[in-house]
This record gives C-alpha cells, sequence and structure tokens, in this order.
C-alpha cells in the first residue's frame, strides 16, 4: 500500500534491483534508512548492555506523543519529537540515575504519555482541518516510502552527527556501563554519562521514529544489539556487528516490501529485525544461565 | 454522542445509563477493572510490567487479524495474548520474576523484539484489510461504543476463571514471587507458578484491551495496583485497594468520555496517573513524618530499606 508507482516486472534479479535503486522514494528511504538503522543499531548495543529496554520503549511512545502535540499545535511535528523525546530522556536520567528508573514508574509515565497522545490526536482531528488519520498511522507506524528528498537528507546529516557523539563517548560509556564502580574509581564521569546517554537515546528515538514509527522503533533498538551480543562476547566487535545487522534488517526490509507492495516497509523491516535475533538465538542456544546479566559474563561465554 | 453535563448529577447518570453501549460499556469494564486490579497488583509485586505492557500489546495484531479475517475480535484478543505469554515465558529467562527489569538487558530486549514484532504485524494486518484505517484508533486507544453484549459474556466467563485461577494461586504465587529461592526450596513450583501467571497476565491484558485499547492498558493493569503498593504493604489489603482504585478509574474515566469529545483512553490513563502520583505522594509523607520504622509499613515494591 505504500507504493505508489506500478512495480514493473524485472527480467532478473540484477535488473530488479536497478529498477528498485532508481526510484527517488527508494532513494530518500535508502539514504535516511541506512543512516538511522547504523545511529539505532550502535546505540542499540548500550542499549541492551545497560538494561535500559524499557526505558527506550517509553521514549519511542514519548516520540508518539510529541509528534502529535506538534501537530496539534500546527508546527513541524519534527520539532515536538525531538523535543519530547530529549527533555523525557534527560528527566528519567536524572531520576533514575544509572540503571533504568523503577519499572513501575516507567510504567505509569508510559501510560499517561500515551493517554496524552490520544489526547493531542483528537484535538488535531477535530480541530486542524487538514487533520485525518493517515498522519496518525504514520506517526504511529512510520512512512519510510514517504520521505521526501530534503528530509531525508536531514535524518542523514543528524544521524551522522549522533553517531560521531556516540563514537566519541564510546570507550567511557562502556566502561561505565560494564563496571560502573571501577569506572568511577578512575575518574569517568559516570553520573553525567547517564543522562547524557539517555539524552542520545531520545535524539535516536526521535530519529528513528521517522523510519519505522514511533511503536516500532524499540524493535530497531533492541533486536540486531541482542543478536549481536548472542553472537559474539567482545565488546567492539558486537557494538560494529549490532550496527551491520540493523542495516541489514532495514535493507532487507526496504527490498522486501518493495518486491511484495502489500506488506508495509515498517512491518517486513522489524520483521527482519526480529528474525535476526530469533536466529542468533537459535545458533547460539548453549549460551551460559541467563541469571548472570549479560554485563558480568562478556569474557567468560564461548564464541558460538 | 456527546450529551451535554446538566448540574443534576443524579439525572446525568441516569441518561447515561439510558443508553445500551453505555451501561455494555460500564459493565464490561468493571470486569475488567476487578482482573486487572488483581492480576496487576501481583505483577507489580513480581515487576513484569514490561511482559504486561507487551501481552497488551500483543492484543492488538490478534484483533486486527480477527477483523481481517472475519472472526470476532474477542477470539484474537484472547488467542494471541495466550500465545503470547507462551512466547514470552519460552524467551530466555522470561519465566522468572523480574525479567524485564533493568539489569537483566537481554531479556528484555527479547521481550522488547517480541513487542514490536506484535505491533508490526497488527499493523501488516490493518493494511491488508483496507478500509480498516479508522478502526486502528480504537483497537490501540479504546473505545466506549464497541462493546456488544457477547463480548460482556466473555470478559465475565474470562474473568471468573481468571478470579478463581487467582484465589486457588494465590498463596504459593505471592510466595514464590517475594522470596524465589525459599519457595522453591520449599517445593514450591516456581517456574510453573510464573508460566501460569504469565498465562493468567495474558487473558487480564486480552479482557483489558478490550476496553482501553491495546496500548493504555497499562493506566489498568498497573497504575491502581503501583498506587496500591504506595499505600500499603499488606498483599490482602493491597489486592483489594488495587481493584478498588481500578474500578473507580474506569468508572470515573468512562463518565467524563461519555460527557467530553476526548476519548476514553486519555481519561482513563490521566486518572491513573494521578492515582499513581497521589498515592506515590502520600508514602513519601508519611515516610518523612509518620511514624515508626518497626511497624513493618515499607513497600514492598520498592528496595528494601
Amino acid at each position: 500500500m505504500s507504493i505508489n508507482q506500478p512495480v514493473t516486472i524485472a527480467a532478473g534479479p540484477i535488473t530488479g534491483i536497478a529498477n528498485m535503486l532508481a526510484l527517488p522514494f527508494m532513494q530518500h528511504a535508502l539514504l535516511a534508512g541506512t543512516a538511522i538503522a547504523v545511529l539505532a543499531g550502535l546505540i542499540g548495543y548500550f542499549v541492551v548492555l545497560r538494561g535500559q529496554v524499557f526505558a527506550g520503549d517509553m521514549l519511542s511512545h514519548v516520540a508518539y506523543a510529541g509528534s502529535l502535540a506538534a501537530l496539534a499545535a500546527g508546527i513541524d511535528p519534527r520539532l515536538g519529537l525531538f523535543a519530547a523525546t530529549i527533555a523525557v530522556a534527560v528527566g528519567i536520567g536524572l531520576l533514575g540515575g544509572r540503571a533504568s528508573a523503577d519499572d513501575v514508574i516507567i510504567g505509569n509515565a508510559m501510560a499517561w504519555v500515551l493517554g496524552l497522545g490520544v489526547f493531542f490526536l483528537t484535538v488535531y482531528t477535530t480541530y486542524r482541518a487538514t487533520g485525518n488519520s493517515t498522519a496518525n498511522a504514520n506517526v504511529l507506524f512510520g512512512s519510510i516510502f514517504g520521505i521526501s528528498a530534503a528530509t531525508a537528507t536531514f535524518a542523514a546529516l543528524l544521524a551522522a552527527a549522533l553517531i560521531a557523539v556516540l563514537l566519541l563517548i564510546a570507550r567511557p560509556l562502556l566502561f561505565a556501563s560494564l563496571d560502573p564502580a571501577v569506572a568511577t574509581a578512575r575518574g569517568v564521569p559516570v553520573r553525567l554519562l547517564g543522562p547524557g546517554f539517555l539524552a542520545l537515546l531520545g535524539a535516536t528515538a526521535g530519529e528513528a521514529s521517522q523510519a519505522v514509527g514511533a511503536l516500532l522503533l524499540v524493535g530497531l533498538i533492541a533486536a540486531p544489539a541482542a543478536a549481536a551480543q548472542r553472537l559474539t562476547n567482545q565488546p567492539w566487535r558486537a557494538l560494529a556487528l549490532s550496527g551491520a545487522l540493523a542495516v541489514a534488517a532495514l535493507w532487507a526490509g526496504l527490498a522486501l516490501a518493495y518486491a511484495i507492495p502489500a506488506l508495509p516497509p515498517s512491518f517486513t523491516i522489524t520483521a527482519a529485525a526480529a528474525t535476526e535475533y530469533a536466529l542468533a538465538a537459535t545458533i547460539s542456544h548453549h549460551r551460559p544461565s541467563s541469571h548472570h546479566s549479560s554485563r558480568g559474563q562478556m569474557t567468560v561465554e564461548p564464541s558460538a | 454522542m456527546n450529551p451535554s453535563l446538566s448540574w443534576n448529577l443524579l439525572e446525568d447518570v441516569q441518561v447515561m445509563l439510558s443508553y445500551h453501549f453505555m451501561l455494555n460499556a460500564l459493565r464490561a469494564s468493571t470486569i475488567v477493572a476487578i482482573v486487572a486490579g488483581a492480576i496487576g497488583y501481583l505483577m507489580v509485586l513480581r515487576r513484569e510490567s514490561f511482559a504486561g505492557h507487551t501481552l497488551a500489546v500483543i492484543g492488538f495484531p490478534g484483533a486486527a487479524g480477527a477483523s481481517w479475517l472475519g472472526l470476532s475480535a474477542a477470539l484474537g484478543y484472547f488467542g494471541f495474548c495466550l500465545a503470547g505469554a507462551l512466547v514470552i515465558a519460552a524467551l530466555p529467562g522470561g519465566g522468572r520474576a523480574n525479567s524485564g527489569l533493568g539489569g537483566h538487558g537481554e531479556e528484555s530486549a527479547g521481550i522488547g523484539t517480541v513487542q514490536a514484532l506484535a505491533l508490526a504485524c497488527g499493523f501488516l494486518f490493518v493494511s491488508l484489510y483496507h478500509g480498516f484505517l479508522s478502526g486502528l484508533n480504537n483497537l490501540l486507544f479504546g473505545t466506549i461504543t464497541g462493546v456488544t453484549d457477547t463480548q460482556v459474556l466473555v470478559l465475565l466467563a474470562a474473568g471468573l476463571l481468571c478470579v478463581l485461577v487467582l484465589a486457588a494461586l494465590g498463596r504459593p504465587l505471592l510466595f514464590a514471587t517475594i522470596d524465589p529461592d525459599v519457595a522453591a526450596a520449599r517445593g514450591v513450583p516456581v517456574r510453573a507458578l510464573a508460566i501460569g501467571f504469565l498465562v493468567l497476565l495474558g487473558v487480564a491484558a486480552a479482557g483489558t484491551s478490550q476496553v482501553t485499547g491495546s496500548l493504555l492498558v497499562f493506566a489498568l493493569l498497573v497504575a491502581p495496583a503501583a498506587a496500591a503498593t504506595r499505600i500499603t504493604a499488606r498483599p490482602a489489603a493491597g489486592l483489594a485497594l488495587s481493584v478498588g482504585l481500578g474500578l473507580g478509574i474506569t468508572w470515573l474515566g468512562e463518565t467524563i468520555a461519555f460527557f467530553s469529545p476526548f476519548p476514553i483512553g486519555f481519561w482513563v490513563t490521566t486518572f491513573g496517573f494521578a492515582a499513581f502520583l497521589l498515592a506515590s505522594a502520600y508514602r513519601t509523607a508519611a515516610d518523612r513524618f509518620g511514624a515508626n520504622p518497626a511497624s513493618g509499613r515499607r513497600h514492598v515494591s520498592g528496595s528494601p530499606a
């Protein structure tokens, strides 16, 4: 339903791919999507390592409420998106200290944030002449095939900037995530890194929600990272693998959605990422008992 | 259907109850609030909020898929949520209490993946079933107009079953929740109880989804229970309080939703969050000015003092 142009049946797979890459909407999707996937995969590694998936889920819901608030106010949804996710991320970081805030608090706040989203949705559809439920579905589930050239360029540049920041703090962040006590003793600013990382995660949530939508971005953040941690126990290799797997999921998803127009791209991307995790979990099922958190045993696990 | 509110409250309630759909909505939400309040209380104690949220979300592809195939929505909700409970139980470490908490990164990553996949499937079904897009909001955020007589009966049956099973399992489940190691040593089947509880949670989430919509189940599952744990540490009182708060939140939410342009989901989540904030404020005040720490009133869900 997302592809408007009729798809011509290609003679062979090479011609098919060439046809696909010639379409402008596909080029925009690839440009923005690849940058976003690298970012989501890299940051996802730290999210899983630090046990903050629930917080990431919360931020994705905030992205929804923020976008709709901006739509209801009649301003650029991206403004509301980033303002809301980053503000809430910093708030969680300040409240919760290093570990994710209490899951009960996150759960309560999350429900209310979604409730607010519904409130803004009603305001938007009732009082804005252009309001329609397609905009709502796009915010929830993304519309990567509908990205304009300007939006794609902006998304790619922002993703590149965020990746640069993440790589810049990657070493102390990894140290602080693996062993906060020793990191503190060695002078790593652990208390500053926590909220800083969450702010970065908030910005990522805002970015990724443009590709796969506010509700599905937790899949793009969590699944490749969890798969990578299954496949290797070396932090840097896992980090790179996580980014690569996220990009692979995005490319596979885009190609599949192009080949079968009935499938929405958000579904194929999420399904590809989930498949990666399922495969990785199957291959490495001899992993030691999960009583140890993934933090403590990175060097103990035999490689798959 | 936006009757205006007059000054005569009694008359307003009579007007509201004269609509059959409203009667059904109140019946359904009463059943759901009782079940969600009770199961949610244990969910909060077991710290399985993330699993509960995911189970609720799994109801969405169930209902969307059922509509696409022309089956009844209730079948989709319950079928998918039960299957989802078994999938989460099968995830690495998913059958334990505490899964989905910070510190168990991979378990929560698995749950998060299941959740995203479930939502993606729901979106796929909605896309395949053209013209259903307007129903999308009702599935996700709830509506008070959609509850049929049959649905009320199904909810009643599922709710009764849930409450009976919970009553039968209550004591060992509480034991296994509060101290899994000692419970296991005493021969309590901790693992089987964990799976059983996830299934119960699935049923509760499926039922609640039909009133609040899949995304807002949390308002009834976690908010009343979390507020109750902030107010009392005794399980029996907490359970009763959780159910009572749930009932109050839903009745108030439905009534105001009936008289206002904003949907039930917004009101229920707002009242739920307000109840939680008030209870937290009460806890803070009681801890500071109250009393004697030896009286054993430290709340169950927080970190042990």
